[in-house]
């Protein structure tokens, strides 16, 4: 992937991070090209949304760095960060629309805090992102008005509002219906390419996210197992890949936590 | 896990280093509080938006009790002072307890109660739903936009709640002392003007709900922005809200009333 693509504007450079005296990640690498969608995938707990958080900062990695448009995110000052923030839209899992602010005024809300912006050009810009998304007629709805699907779009559009160079998206098909999950894919895609930016997608919904991303990571245990695109992935025979891809309960990733012996512990009580 | 007496001293050790942990947490967001400052005061229309939600919205519940507490100063009072011949002493001893005790701390146990709470739960749930973590992704700073309004509307909105309880108190004192009882009017209301004193009566009164606003409105704050992002955090913060600002309130009352004694 290197040799491919050399202009990357992420990259993370043998970290770890973690806490409580368990790493959840051990040395990752990964490149994050220009232009292009890129998923992170991996099992529940493998550390992925933390992932985005020290790409955004919200985190500090113990050891090695994440670089974003060539600067050291951990080594930022406060003023520092927010510069480098604002290059970056974040949809959060659940969306996490400010509840006491309306449809069109969550959109908005990037674009008051940022500029001076006239009235008129505020509501030019979230008319624009909210037709984008297909919801301009939902503009006066509150956030408890909407499906979890269109409270992701809104999200969305708030996300891309000040047309980030990078869009993180955080489980972006958690709980959606069939329908809802490809408008959202699509969504992803079209958005991804119109802004020309670069959109990193943490997920585990393997058959949506082959579909149009350009590149994968599966982490696991707090390393990168495998990587490659979408086709090369779905031939792969590592046993992991083939587990996640195909969705078997056993394998590398075993299905049980570890435990004592199931034998043992059931005649345990009996014992006595 | 240790168990025993080394158990009892870890846990001791580490309910120590976490109280002393909170204190800084606690500091530290003051300090930002002021850091943003000029940032705050720039956008007047988010404080008062907060100052109608935790202010405007508390008058009913504190001017009722205001009345109510003034109608028992004046039962009491009357009960108390007619044995030493000197019921139209009422109006004095009404208007004093309000401005200098009783308005300020039942204010703020009564703020505590109905906006400090709607505080906490309202961080408290925006951090557990990403509210926060949104904005700090959109590199706008959650103290600036969130807690710093709601801090400056407690502060702001205190000492006129307290002012409008001693007022409508006075005004439940008086009711109750005049036309039920049969006190003088003349007398209730001249008497109050004679003895109440602005400099040692009111302004006192006024340093001291200026002194619950901060501490009450810091408590809420704080305590929702550190509450754990789960339905049960949230809810214990809730509670440590109202348990820690009346502690507070009722501590600082009397290390106030002492300097001012004795000032």
């Amino acid at each position: 992937m290197h040799n491919i693509m050399s202009d990357n504007i992420v990259e993370i450079d043998n970290l770890s991070f973690g806490y409580k005296g368990r790493l959840l990640h051990k040395g990752i690498n990964m490149v994050f090209p220009r232009g292009k969608v890129v998923a992170i995938m991996g099992g529940s707990g493998s550390g992925k949304t933390t992932l985005l958080r020290l790409i955004g900062g919200q985190l500090k990695p113990n050891v090695g760095e994440v670089r974003v448009d060539g600067e050291v995110v951990h080594k930022q000052s406060i003023d520092g960060l927010y510069q480098l923030r604002r290059k970056m839209g974040m949809l959060f899992q659940f969306g996490a629309l400010f509840t006491d602010l309306s449809v069109f005024e969550n959109v908005a809300f990037p674009i008051r805090e940022h500029t001076d912006l006239p009235e008129s050009m505020v509501r030019d810009f979230v008319m624009l992102k909210l037709n984008a998304v297909g919801l301009r007629g939902a503009q006066n709805l509150m956030p408890t008005e909407l499906s979890g699907g269109m409270a992701r779009r809104v999200a969305l559009a708030r996300a891309v509002a000040l047309d980030p160079q990078i869009i993180m998206y955080d489980e972006p098909f958690a709980g959606l219906d069939p329908i809802s999950m490809g408008v959202v894919c699509n969504l992803i895609r079209r958005l991804n390419d119109a802004l020309g930016a670069t959109s990193i997608v943490v997920t585990h919904d393997v058959h949506e996210t082959f579909s149009f991303v350009d590149y994968v990571y599966f982490v696991s245990d707090g390393v990168v197992v495998a990587e490659g695109t979408p086709d090369e992935l779905r031939k792969s025979d590592m046993p992991f890949v083939h587990q996640f891809v195909h969705g078997e309960a056993d394998g590398p990733v075993p299905f049980h936590y570890p435990a004592p012996d199931y034998k043992k512990e059931m005649l345990r009580g009996h014992d006595a | 896990m240790l168990k025993g007496f080394p158990g009892t001293l870890a846990g001791l050790g580490h309910r120590t280093i976490e109280g002393i942990w909170r204190i800084g947490a606690g500091a530290r967001l003051f300090f930002y509080i002021w850091y943003y400052l000029l940032e705050s005061f720039k956008r007047p229309r988010l404080i008062v938006r907060e100052i109608f939600a935790t202010g405007v919205l508390s008058l009913l519940i504190i001017l009722v009790s205001a009345f109510f507490v003034g109608m028992v100063l004046g039962l009491q009072g009357y009960n108390t002072l007619q044995k030493y011949g000197s019921s139209e002493a009422i109006g004095v001893l009404v208007a004093l307890s309000l401005v200098r005790e009783l308005g300020p701390v039942v204010t703020a146990l009564l703020f505590a109660g109905r906006a400090g709470t709607a505080i906490t739960a309202e961080i408290g749930l925006m951090k557990a739903t990403e509210q926060l973590s949104a904005m700090e992704m959109m590199a706008v700073s959650p103290v600036a936009r969130v807690i710093a309004p709601r801090f400056w509307a407690g502060v702001i909105s205190m000492p006129i709640l307290a002012a409008l309880f001693s007022m409508v108190g006075v005004l439940g004192g008086y009711f109750v002392a005049v036309p039920i009882i049969g006190v003088d009017a003349g007398a209730f209301w001249s008497q109050m003007q004679a003895s109440v004193d602005f400099r040692d009566d009111i302004v006192n009164g006024v340093i001291k709900s200026l002194v619950f606003g901060v501490v009450c409105t810091m408590i809420a704050l704080f305590e929702g922005y550190d509450a754990p992002p789960t339905a049960e955090g949230v809810s214990r913060a809730t509670t440590r809200t109202v348990v820690n600002s009346s502690l507070a309130v009722l501590g600082l009352d009397f290390i106030l009333t002492a300097f001012m004694i004795g000032a």
